[in-house]
């Protein structure tokens, strides 16, 4: 029997996702599991697989167009079926809406959404010429968050072209051959990513509405790299400093659990176990992977799920699970020789710690003057949910646990 | 001496500066202009509009000597020459009335005189008298046009060597004209003249007439002109002019193919040898606006590389259209009030010649889609295979589509014949508005029209033209 496939919920409480291409095309044959179609939500890019193996008969949603979670994308025929069973089910599948809208004439809303055709989305209509929906079709990109030139925002051709070329040969492209003015600055403008425009959003919305506060803390390394070198000295996959640090922030997390909470409006969300979400750098963003009851997994275990998900991060291929929710957020930059920062919150949680570098520097000790290893670590703090004092006690548990290693590996 | 100061100063009140002048003001920007000699510039008053109506004499003429093919009787048609010169300056004046209603209507000031650039933001303004102003502006918008091309064998004299000025106004027909020259200025002359009844040469250093248009085209039109009795001579050079008698004797060098010479006698030479840009007197030695080939070096949004000063139309750089002219006028105003309207890209700029027959096209020929490394799919349909076209007795010509065969893209269109001017329109919309050729061939053109034609020629380009 033919049967209609619809837009899965790839991420919770989603919408709407975006079909940013298809893999298949109408027409083939497809067995269950195959890949026919890639989405695009806000964070990633998750495939679409058929749940029966059959004939696609009909692609109802051109690729690039952002889809309402559950509307109808593509008509799978069982084998033997034909075009006719594509119209049948159709309309059967309008004929199925209609009378549940006959009666409710006053609600305008649920009329129009039971007119809606299978292929059209009920929700702002994507304004493209001809061209740049084909462009964009053959090219696999997504329509729905390119900026467009044109009139009223319409995408056309040279959207296209900008969009899909990189922004480093953007900008040559867009360079006038004309002299270029005195005074004037050129520059090119790149369209927004899904991506780029939430980190936009969530970052705006955490820092102008989070009463941040901050405090500091020097831990001392030494005894830390010391075991690190000992550990990796005999093993075939070496820990990083950051692996500790998780491992650290899980530690500290259970023994001042107050600090493992979340703001919401109506209540303070008190977390169950310590899920470390782990800034990674992509080349198209920012996105922030997460190490799941890491305060029950050990160091070599976290060490490894992290090396997985960044992997899999920077190649895209994340599922929303794997990304969104999350406790507490580790930020660290020491890699790149920063020295000190301030991280901005990721909502609901509470803080994110920001990791610096681990430096040789003068310290006192015992009224002496030596040298030291320290790394400055920075936590940024949600007012309304933790205190300063129980913030500052979850950062001595946290400076403990990264200055004796070895409450971390029990 | 008065100073006023305005947000936007247009130099020039052809169709590039009247129209950036009503932008500006519809934008609500304080807005003057500047006019030497009469609003609406060459176009309005020595160009397009002037020639299109000696261009509809020569039409009537030509319907009227043709009627006995349509059952209509008449005697002989007489050319009365003066009486469509007297014609054709009354659409003209008409028109100058206009613009200046246009001008009054939308608020802006106009000045008449001389303009000279005199540093950041100031202009003077000569008059006939010699009295001068100097008027302040923060944006200065350069759109002085362009004039013909002298050739230094032809001095022009006004009597025996002309520019479209004097051909304009001939004192009395010409028996043998010579054009130099077979762009659309050189082509539009030949076809009226030839029609009045001069017999008419045209030479041309290209290996075709219409050197901008589809070879196709070129060659139906060089075709259509001999028909008519003008004398077609291409790759040829002019080396010497001389006069013997009452007439000019011009030697031509052949060039390619067969070497040698060509020998024309002409009582006129009309020289339309291409156009220079008004870029002399103007005070531009004062700022750092660049000059290259007598045009000024402007970027994608009509800025020059002076801060605040701006050029747009013929002074700007080719292709010298008034519609070119018009679209940068706009562009740059909206550009200066922070809109952000796209760059004019010259493959969707319309370029019409309305001889006999007419030619009209947009984009890319065939052979520079070719050579830009496009694949193509190619569509073309004679007007004699369309319905309408058999019963206007207007077989003559044909429409021609180049696409992009990977995406579908209208990369250029392609018509000679009758009215086809009025048609191509349809595909600069379809150009702009970036369709591919499915909306083209599922649009419904009505019928009988000779437009049909450009359908089905987008039809043929996928092989399923239907009338052929």
């Amino acid at each position: 029997m033919a049967t209609l496939l619809r837009m899965p919920e790839v991420a919770a409480n989603s919408t709407h996702a975006t079909l940013s291409a298809w893999t298949r095309q109408e027409g083939d044959t497809v067995a269950a599991g195959d890949c026919l179609a890639e989405i695009e939500t806000d964070k990633a890019v998750v495939e679409f697989n058929a749940e029966s193996a059959g004939v696609l008969g009909r692609l109802l949603v051109q690729a690039g167009q952002e889809v309402e979670v559950g509307a109808p994308i593509a008509v799978l025929l069982a084998q033997g079926e034909a075009a006719a069973d594509v119209e049948a089910l159709l309309q059967a599948a309008g004929a199925a809406a209609a009378p549940m809208a006959a009666p409710v004439q006053q609600s305008a809303a649920v009329v129009s959404a039971a007119a809606t055709t299978a292929a059209s989305d009920a929700g702002e209509r994507l304004r493209a010429s001809p061209l740049a929906r084909r462009l964009a079709a053959q090219r696999g990109m997504a329509l729905a968050g390119l900026a467009g030139s044109g009139p009223n925002g319409r995408i056309v051709k040279i959207d296209i072209e900008r969009a899909s070329s990189q922004p480093a040969a953007a900008v040559p492209a867009a360079a006038v051959s004309a002299p270029a003015p005195a005074g004037s600055v050129g520059y090119a403008e790149v369209p927004h990513s899904n991506m780029r425009r939430t980190i936009a959003k969530r970052l705006a919305e955490s820092k102008s509405t989070i009463p941040h506060f901050y405090l500091s803390v020097d831990c001392r390394m030494e005894r830390l790299l010391a075991l690190r070198a000992e550990i990796n000295a005999g093993a075939s996959r070496k820990i990083s400093v950051n692996d500790f640090i998780v491992r650290a922030v899980a530690v500290a997390l259970r023994e001042v659990p107050q600090a493992n909470v979340g703001w919401t409006d109506s209540a303070m969300r008190q977390y169950q176990q310590a899920d470390i979400a782990v800034a990674v750098s992509t080349d198209t963003g920012l996105i922030t992977p997460i190490v799941r009851a890491a305060d029950g997994k050990t160091l070599s275990q976290i060490s490894a799920e992290i090396a997985d998900l960044a992997a899999r991060a920077r190649a895209g291929q994340l599922r929303p699970e794997e990304y969104q929710g999350g406790s507490f957020s580790v930020s660290n930059l020491g890699m790149y020789g920063v020295g000190e920062f301030a991280a901005i919150i990721n909502p609901p949680q509470a803080a994110i710690l920001a990791v610096g570098a681990s430096r040789q520097q003068p310290v006192v000790e015992g009224g002496e003057l030596k040298v030291g290893t320290v790394m400055r670590c920075t936590l940024s703090v949600d007012h309304r949910a933790i205190d300063g004092a129980l913030a500052a006690q979850w950062l001595a548990a946290f400076q403990r646990a990264i200055e004796s290693p070895l409450s971390i590996l029990v | 001496m008065a100073q006023e100061t305005f947000d936007l100063l247009v130099i020039g009140g052809g169709p590039g500066g009247y129209v950036a002048a009503i932008r500006a003001a519809q934008l609500g920007m304080k807005t003057a202009l500047v006019e030497k000699a009469q609003l609406g510039g060459v176009c309005l008053n020595w160009g397009c509009i002037p020639t299109k109506a000696l261009l509809r004499s020569a039409d009537v003429l030509r319907l009227v000597r043709g009627a006995a093919q349509f059952g209509v009787k008449a005697a002989e048609p007489q050319a009365d020459l003066a009486a469509m010169v007297a014609r054709s300056r009354a659409v003209a004046a008409q028109l100058n009335k206009g613009v200046t209603h246009l001008m009054k209507k939308n608020g802006v000031k106009v000045f008449t005189g001389h303009a000279r650039l005199q540093g950041a933001g100031v202009v003077s303004v000569t008059g006939a008298d010699g009295a001068a102003q100097v008027l302040r502006a923060k944006h200065i918008v350069l759109a002085t046009g362009a004039r013909a091309r002298q050739l230094p064998q032809l001095p022009g004299d006004g009597k025996t060597v002309w520019t479209y000025r004097e051909a304009l106004t001939p004192p009395a027909l010409p028996k043998r004209l010579l054009i130099v020259g077979a762009g659309a200025i050189g082509i539009e002359f030949a076809s009226f003249y030839r029609a009045v009844g001069a017999e008419v040469a045209v030479v041309e250093m290209a290996p075709r007439i219409l050197p901008l248009e589809d070879e196709e085209i070129s060659a139906q039109v060089a075709a259509s002109l001999k028909q008519d009795g003008i004398q077609v001579h291409t790759q040829v050079a002019l080396e010497q002019a001389t006069r013997a008698g009452d007439a000019w004797q011009l030697t031509l060098r052949q060039q390619g193919g067969p070497q040698g010479t060509l020998q024309l006698q002409a009582d006129v030479v009309l020289v339309a040898a291409g156009i220079v840009g008004n870029v002399e007197d103007l005070g531009l030695d004062k700022t750092r606006v660049q000059v290259e080939k007598t045009h000024i070096v402007t970027d994608a949004q009509c800025r020059t590389a002076e801060p605040g000063v701006y050029a747009i139309g013929d002074v700007a750089g080719p292709p010298w259209l008034a519609h070119k002219a018009s679209h940068e006028g706009v562009m740059c105003v909206e550009h200066i009030a922070g809109l952000a309207p796209h760059a004019l890209d010259p493959r969707r700029v319309p370029a019409c010649t309305y001889s006999h027959p007419q030619v009209a096209s947009v984009g890319l020929n065939e052979a520079q889609a070719r050579a830009a490394g496009h694949k193509v799919k190619v569509g073309k349909f004679p007007f004699g295979a369309n319905g309408k076209a058999i019963a206007m007795g207007a077989t003559t010509g044909f429409a021609k589509v180049v696409f992009d065969a990977g995406s579908g893209e209208l990369l250029g269109a392609h018509m000679v014949g009758d009215e086809v001017t009025e048609m191509i329109q349809g595909f600069a919309i379809a150009q702009t508005l970036e369709t591919t050729e499915a909306d083209l061939m599922a649009t419904i053109i009505p019928h009988p029209t000779m437009s049909e034609s450009m359908h089905e020629a987008v039809l043929a380009a996928y092989g399923r033209a239907l009338h052929i």
